[in-house]
């Protein structure tokens, strides 16, 4: 507990002094009138406090999500008040739907002004509701520090998520007497259920008499820090396992029970299997609509097991026969102890004959094509080869994030960091910046999208500012290509509002001093690749890649798992 | 499963700023209306308790309370049918006073009802009647026609017929996080 008894400091500084407390050295934000009194403490602050000043509020959340995402700590956003914390909403939705710990904190009109639609007034409490962990808003400089402590702690603990704090402009002004001390608790919050090993006894009599498993792993091994556990649980029990995507990178893509992805653009055995296990074990994962299909449809033989710490998800979208709740980590050491091991021989087999006619139909035509065009899949191929599977991959929304996580090649756990559940365009750029800042140590190579990359291209200047050492992967194809694939697929080729016409983007990225280079040529893509991991500088790639190519295999909306299309 | 019942959801609340709207806001983002809301104080001291009346199948019910109760503030969530609780709703009817005196069989209809006058002025008088919905309505469509100045009714108020032992489950959070 830190006391500072009969020395009273501003709300502002508390603020400050709350984050130190918390192990907080980096904060993304953009200030504003509102919160000025904050940001004059960060001057004061800055040999403590890092502020990196990204070029919109928005991608001061994505920043901070990527950070939390390779750091395993929670991200800070900041922002003032009005737009400035609209600007902030949808990463806070991102952030919510994908589990990531976030605090953001805003500052917010004098209190004797709220309600009187004053200067940059919005009403951010009411607005981030539905999409935050929690939020308040402090109007009394005496509340920050136990307000602070407890939105750290709700972020971080049990199931993450991001926290909104607002604070009125008067209390970060107003002098009090600072005291901290970190949250331990809160009354009516149960982050983590208590294990019951009766659950854990019944999975694993249900795993035990299992002839053809599957494991589905997501996020929650990651967030859970269960990894080792994880690996333990299936090196053991012997069972195939298959991702979603936000689990990606939690078992490294070349072991040997790793048998690739489920979910609408997923790989083929992964989700026909899905249809035809006995024992479906489910492992920190929602159920979400891509990864299902038709709910009707879906696993309706199999026995589903399924190990979750957020109780509102057991049976939400599948019903589960066997729950397990808690955090897996715990769970899946005690399930381990429990299993049995068997080698399945004949059950793999399946995966691998639908890997054969996957790789003949999909893969040798994505990743080692012999037509004109370049295709997405080989600039992901090509990354591996240079990265050697070590880097962190970072991508947007739509063809190129499924191309690149189908076939990006991982070594360990927390090396992909991508806009899951929300689908936010935009958010690979500066989330790339975040992910390098959180694993300054390691390569991040952001895959982007020409659609996505110009919603959020101007956090080219927080890279430039700070020189921060990501690599940027632009896959041109000048077109919004999966609106377009859907549109080719689904609504008669009627592009409508797909195509782009696209500026000349190594000339922008030259413009904010970083190198930069185009490729359009399979010749030269290998080179250029290789040019650009081997920078220590940020870089920036175009690959001009095939128009018109599709994303497969694809399960169309409403369609069951085991209709996968392979074309 | 699927059918559509009446289900009455109790929340036992932290007394926050803004709870209401995270609470309400579960309801819209499923497209979901209240049939009735009410809150006041619970049993216990600083918690407070919604009472939400809603029509839904019993899976969406379950579903909604499991997000309610997720939370943070929120202390614990429940599910009732109508048989599981004991409930009522109350009701206002303002009444010109001419007609209390010129029409007879209105004294009746209060007896009958088991209403109570709540007050008496010159101009107006105020009748109470607490009961069920169709017991209230009952007696707002037999007022009507006498001329009903304004009429109000409560959201619905419930109580379990089971025991709902929050004080054990704020124990029980006390005693895990000291852990």
């Amino acid at each position: 507990m830190e006391n500072q008894a009969n020395n009273p400091i501003s709300g502002a500084e508390a603020v400050i002094r709350c984050l130190l407390a918390e192990g907080v050295d980096l904060i993304y934000g953009y200030p504003g009138g509102a919160i000025m009194p904050i940001y004059d403490e960060l001057y004061k602050y800055s040999d403590d406090l890092t502020h990196i000043l990204t070029r919109h509020e928005q991608g001061a959340t994505h920043s901070a999500q990527g950070y939390a995402r390779t750091s395993g700590k929670v991200g800070v956003a900041m922002a003032t008040s009005g737009p400035g914390a609209t600007n902030l909403v949808t990463g806070i939705a991102d952030a919510q739907i994908d589990s990531t710990p976030m605090v953001c904190i805003t500052g917010q009109v004098a209190s004797h002004l709220l309600g009187s639609d004053a200067f940059q007034e919005t009403d951010i409490i009411g607005i981030s509701t539905p999409v935050t962990k929690w939020n308040f808003q402090i109007t009394k400089a005496s509340e920050i520090p136990e307000i602070m402590a407890k939105a750290f702690y709700i972020a971080r603990s049990g199931r993450p998520g991001p926290v909104l704090i607002d604070i009125t402009k008067d209390a970060q002004f107003e002098l009090f007497d600072y005291s901290y001390e970190k949250c331990k608790g809160v009354r009516s919050y149960v982050p983590t259920p208590t294990l019951d090993p009766k659950q854990v006894e019944a999975a694993a009599e249900a795993i035990n008499k299992a002839k053809k498993p599957m494991i589905i792993w997501g996020q929650g091994v990651i967030l859970g820090k269960a990894e080792e556990e994880f690996k333990a649980f299936v090196e053991t029990s012997g069972i195939p396992s298959v991702w979603t995507i936000l689990g990606l990178s939690a078992l490294p893509t070349k072991h040997p029970l790793n048998f690739g992805m489920v979910g609408m653009h997923g790989n083929y055995g992964p989700n026909v299997l899905t249809n035809e296990c006995d024992v479906l074990i489910a492992i920190g994962m929602r159920f979400d609509d891509r990864v299902t299909g038709n709910l009707e449809t879906y696993a309706k033989q199999a026995t589903v097991v399924h190990l979750e710490i957020d109780p509102a998800e057991i049976s939400k979208n599948v019903k589960a026969d066997f729950p397990v709740l808690g955090n897996c980590r715990e769970s899946l050491a005690q399930l381990t102890s429990l299993v049995k091991h068997e080698e399945y021989a004949e059950w793999k087999q399946l995966f691998a004959d639908h890997m054969a006619i996957e790789i003949k139909e999909v893969i040798n035509g994505d990743t080692l094509p012999t037509k004109d065009g370049l295709t997405m899949g080989e600039v992901i191929v090509g990354i591996n080869k240079y990265t050697k599977g070590d880097a962190v991959i970072v991508t947007d929304v739509g063809q190129h994030q499924m191309i690149a996580c189908r076939y990006a090649e991982f070594v360990r756990s927390k090396s992909n960091v991508t806009s899951g559940g929300l689908g936010t365009m935009g958010f690979a750029l500066p989330a790339a910046i975040g992910a390098k800042m959180g694993a300054p140590d390691r390569e991040v190579v952001a895959v982007i999208g020409d659609g996505g990359y110009q919603m959020t291209i101007q956090e080219l200047g927080t890279i430039f500012q700070n020189k921060t050492a990501v690599k940027i992967v632009v896959l041109n194809n000048d077109y919004l290509g999966m609106v377009r694939q859907w549109q080719q697929l689904f609504f008669d080729k009627r592009y409508a509002s797909t195509e782009m016409t696209n500026p000349d983007f190594v000339t922008i990225a030259k413009g904010y001093h970083i190198d930069a280079q185009r490729v359009s040529k399979r010749e030269d893509l290998d080179q250029a690749i290789e040019t650009m991991i081997a920078s220590d500088k940020p870089y920036f790639l175009e690959v001009c890649v095939e128009k018109e190519a599709n994303v497969f295999p694809m399960i169309p909306t409403g369609a069951s798992v085991s209709d996968i299309r392979l074309k | 499963m699927s059918e559509f019942t009446k289900y009455t959801i109790s929340i036992y609340t932290e007394n926050n700023i803004g709870l209401l709207n995270r609470v309400s806001a579960i309801f819209l983002k499923r497209h979901i209306n209240f049939i009735s809301f009410s809150t006041s104080q619970s049993e216990i001291p600083d918690v407070f308790r919604f009472i939400i009346v809603v029509s839904m199948t019993e899976t969406g019910v379950k579903k909604i309370t499991q997000q309610i109760e997720k939370q943070i503030d929120v202390i614990k969530a429940y599910y009732h049918t109508d048989e599981e609780t004991i409930f009522q709703e109350s009701a206002l009817y303002k009444v010109k006073s001419s007609s209390l005196f010129e029409e007879r069989q209105i004294q009746n209809m209060i007896k009958d009802s088991h209403a109570n006058i709540v007050t008496v002025s010159p101009e107006y008088f105020v009748i109470e009647k607490t009961g069920f919905r169709d017991e209230t309505e009952e007696l707002r469509e037999a007022l009507a026609p006498y001329g009903l100045l304004q009429f109000v009714r409560s959201g619905r108020i419930s109580i379990t017929k089971e025991k709902m032992g929050i004080s054990e489950i704020l124990n029980s959070f006390n005693q895990q996080n000291k852990d």
